[in-house]
């Protein structure tokens, strides 16, 4: 049995699944619920100021897309910041770390942007003996409207000086929550980092609109005629979360800083792929409020399952293996030729590889065979782009097969050149290296 | 209602009222919207789907799946209906196992068709419940066309004429409308007088005079059409049967022919009062005796047994017909035909038979026979043309008994084209029939109007 205990910034749990700041983690309740249920930690939803709390709306929250079979696909809500009492969620905090000492319990927190918010809020925080802070620079809507949430992680410059307030006033950990809403993730990364943050969690959500709602004309969810853009989660997001861990991975000025990954994590194997890129933990909200709890039996069996049909006894021994794998395009190997190679016995005949390559690539597979229907690719025209394989609905009915070194593509007429190349010594490239180097 | 399923002899009212509503109502329930969509998300939109390749009227099925998708039930239905304007129909009645569904490439994936017929019927369904019409008629262009019958091939080649502006006549000898959808295939199958909604659907496009109650070669004749119309179609379908050739055939009571028997039922809104066998023997293998065979058993008779002179295989009904059959208390034997009809005081009291074997190829009596107690023998041992449903007209060409026709669903005489089950080579089915009266409507069009004057017709029309 795999060993799922997890040690982030000091801070122990079971397993490495967090259920991230959000509805599910807003009450004792439903937080008591996760525990029992075997959630490893979770980070309460996000606390503001001592004060009158915010208001939500009183229509709906929420909005989706769905696949085949209105499967969830994408999700996206305007709901605020917990809108109870502060008092009240200190007070359920320190019970239900009291009642479940060896689960993680991290606060998140979003208050104005001065110092003596945030000296204040971590006072009263420290005394429900939570294992560590949040900072919540994330959530795109509502709150970023009054100069919180995202509005403070677009800008690195108030990132570095809230994560310096906050170190300062506390000896609690300190996590920085980032917004995807910007354009290069390795600047508010590497902001959290010289304001002396402990570690960066990400992604927030991403604004969005999921849909016009055609009767009413106006985007959902629709209060009373009117919407507004919220925040976009669920497993649409994880690619856009797998390439922003990667690059604060992957970044000299960041590498080796703990990540918290978050985004569409659903399935053990999301979490294998976060933890592959160098994440510490995970944290879950979509697939909890789509499921509920139950998931984490899925996700801790599968993850230990899978580590022991690898060898791997801990987390540790496949933390990050992914990380050094992910590169610039201009160093991708330009010697690698692949070809699709279609499993007669697999496949099924709908075709779909086939309309594909013809009408939106390169005609490179054949629907007729000695007057049959049968789809085989022309090797000579198929440029291995990957089309047919996503579009098969058969799993490893077509793959990518690589040419050996020494022989002839039959698309270009060139032998298969050994060893490895790349775009930045290539002759077409007029910045070419030269080649003495 | 002393009568129950034990009763000897013929009797009607075996069943409570709750079994005959039961027993006829809808063979399979419809889809509602919700399980139209779950189903809908398993179709993979094939290129060149092997689906609509199957299908004798070229539905463009990925589409009105994909069309289901995307919640447009009436753009779905327009996709169907203007390929096969029996839509509705064939969704009922189609052996779809045989055709659209065996070919669907779910059946390579994982033994599970999209259930393309039920799929259909949605949104056919919903069309006919909302009233749209998704038709309009070109521009008038005084043509003339007589249809003769009106059943699947003459209201499709009718529909398709009138879409292209034509005036269409359409003589049919019965009282009502819709031919074997109305008068021949299993209450069950099309419940709620779904033929005639049907037909009112497809009339209701205008273009259509209908003269019901005409017989051809009595009230009207080829010559009088051929000369009162620019154009003639016969869909006159068979009007009739093949015999036993046993003796007593035609004189024993209990003794009747399977279509004939269905029609009646059909006619018969209240079941009950239908008279049926305790013991039922159904002489065939193809639809009609199935059709016969489970009507028989769904109105009360005790033992229903389908034989045919050949192997399951060899059944013209499909294996899910078949299994339909068995499914109802069925039982089907094989590999026996019919040798002698044996009553007593005038009434039917069973049937002998042979059994067979087939030797060097070509079926044989064994010499060894077997005797079914029996007080109804249905026999549905196949149909066919007459020369009275042709009005004596012996200058069609002929071939096996039934009209030839060319691609286009021309005969042999200028100016008549055929299709349906009347015409050589067919499939015996409705959707065939449709096709026929499809391709024959666009091959008048195109005759009558000429091939330039044709591509812009069809082109408004499309």
């Amino acid at each position: 049995m795999a060993d799922l205990r997890t040690n982030f910034l000091g801070i122990r749990s079971p397993n490495p699944f967090w259920l991230a700041s959000a509805p599910p983690t807003d009450r004792e309740v439903n937080v008591t619920r996760a525990f029992k249920a075997g959630w490893g930690g979770v980070v309460w939803k996000t606390l503001g100021s001592e004060g009158p709390p915010v208001v939500n709306v009183n229509g709906p929250r929420y909005g989706a897309i769905h696949g085949a079979d209105r499967r969830l696909l994408g999700f996206n809500n305007i709901e605020l910041i917990t809108d109870r009492p502060l008092q009240v969620n200190l007070q359920e905090i320190k019970a239900v770390k009291k009642a479940f000492p060896d689960r993680a319990m991290v606060v998140s927190l979003m208050v104005p942007c001065d110092e003596e918010s945030w000296k204040a809020i971590l006072a009263a925080v420290e005394e429900t003996e939570c294992d560590g802070v949040e900072l919540n620079f994330g959530c795109p809507h509502g709150m970023s409207e009054r100069g919180m949430g995202s509005a403070v992680g677009q800008v690195p410059e108030y990132i570095e000086m809230v994560a310096r307030w906050c170190k300062q006033h506390t000896r609690m950990p300190v996590i920085v929550k980032l917004t995807p809403n910007i354009t290069d993730i390795r600047h508010p990364a590497r902001a959290a980092k010289r304001g002396g943050a402990d570690a960066v969690s990400l992604i927030n959500t991403i604004s969005s609109i999921v849909s016009v709602d055609l009767d009413r004309m106006a985007p959902t969810p629709t209060i009373d005629g009117k919407g507004s853009h919220g925040g976009y989660c669920g497993p649409a997001v994880k690619p856009i979360a797998l390439n922003m861990t990667a690059e604060i991975a992957r970044d000299p000025e960041t590498h080796g800083m703990p990540i918290s990954g978050i985004g569409g994590v659903t399935t053990w194997r999301d979490a294998a792929e976060f933890i592959a890129l160098g994440c510490g933990t995970v944290q879950v909200c979509t697939a909890a409020m789509t499921y509920g709890f139950k998931i984490i039996d899925e996700m801790t069996a599968g993850l230990s399952n899978w580590m022991d049909e690898k060898g791997y006894a801990t987390l540790d021994d496949f933390r990050g293996l992914a990380t050094p794998n992910v590169t610039d395009w201009q160093y991708l190997n330009l010697n690698y030729v692949t070809k699709a190679v279609i499993d007669q016995d697999l496949c099924i005949k709908c075709g779909r590889c086939h309309i594909a390559c013809e009408d939106t690539s390169h005609q490179a597979i054949a629907n007729m065979v000695d007057g049959r229907r049968m789809f085989v690719v022309k090797d000579e025209e198929c440029v291995g782009c990957n089309l047919c394989v996503e579009v098969c609905p058969v799993q490893n009915c077509i793959t990518m097969q690589p040419m050996a070194a020494g022989s002839v593509d039959p698309r270009t007429g060139r032998v298969v050149q050994p060893g490895y190349s790349n775009w930045t010594t290539h002759p077409n490239n007029p910045m070419a290296q030269v080649a003495a180097e | 209602m002393s009568a129950n399923r034990s009763t000897a002899g013929i009797a009607s009212g075996r069943l409570s009222t709750a079994e005959y509503t039961a027993n006829f109502g809808d063979l399979h329930a419809p889809l509602d919207r919700h399980e139209a969509h779950v189903e809908a998300d398993r179709c993979y939109f094939c290129f060149d789907a092997p689906c609509q390749t199957a299908c004798p009227t070229s539905i463009d099925i990925p589409l009105f799946i994909r069309q289901i998708q995307t919640d447009n039930p009436m753009g779905s239905a327009e996709t169907i209906l203007k390929a096969n304007i029996f839509g509705g129909m064939c969704a009922r009645v189609c052996p779809t196992e045989t055709l659209c569904e065996e070919a669907c490439v779910r059946n390579e994936a994982e033994g599970k068709p999209v259930k393309i017929g039920l799929l259909q019927r949605y949104s056919t369904d919903a069309l006919l419940d909302r009233g749209h019409q998704p038709f309009r008629r070109a521009p008038a262009t005084g043509k003339r066309i007589a249809v003769v019958g009106a059943g699947p091939a003459g209201l499709s080649c009718a529909h398709k004429l009138a879409e292209h502006g034509h005036e269409v006549t359409v003589f049919e000898i019965r009282p009502r409308l819709g031919g074997l959808n109305e008068y021949g295939i299993a209450s069950y199958k099309a419940p709620d007088d779904f033929a005639q909604r049907e037909v009112a659907f497809i009339l209701s496009l205008g273009g259509i005079t209908v003269e019901t109650n005409k017989r051809l070669g009595q009230d009207f004749d080829l010559a009088s059409l051929r000369a009162d119309f620019d154009a003639v179609f016969l869909g006159v379908g068979l009007s009739g049967v093949n015999q036993l050739g046993l003796v007593g055939e035609g004189e024993l009571g209990g003794v009747l022919d399977a279509v004939d028997w269905i029609a009646t039922l059909r006619q018969t809104p209240d079941k009950s009062k239908l008279p049926v066998g305790r013991r039922v023997v159904v002489i065939g293998g193809g639809m009609t005796a199935v059709d016969a065979a489970v009507q028989a058993k769904r109105l009360g008779a005790e033992e229903v047994t389908i034989v045919y002179r050949r192997g399951q295989d060899a059944m013209k009904a499909s294996l899910y017909e078949q299994q339909l059959a068995q499914t109802n208390g069925v039982l089907i034997r094989t590999w026996a035909t019919p040798a002698e009809l044996t009553g007593d005081a005038g009434q039917v009291t069973g049937v002998t038979f042979e059994r067979t074997a087939e030797v060097a190829g070509k079926l044989a009596g064994t010499g060894e026979r077997f005797t079914l107690p029996a007080d109804m023998v249905l026999c549905a041992v196949g149909q066919l043309l007459t020369p009275g449903d042709l009005g004596g007209a012996d200058a069609l060409a002929l071939s096996g008994g039934r009209i030839v026709v060319d691609d286009e669903r021309r005969t042999s005489v200028p100016g008549i084209w055929a299709g349906g089950d009347c015409v050589a080579g067919g499939q015996d089915l409705t959707v065939s029939a449709v096709e026929d009266g499809k391709q024959a409507g666009l091959s008048i069009n195109r005759a009558l109007m000429g091939a330039v004057a044709t591509a812009g017709a069809a082109h408004a029309a499309e």
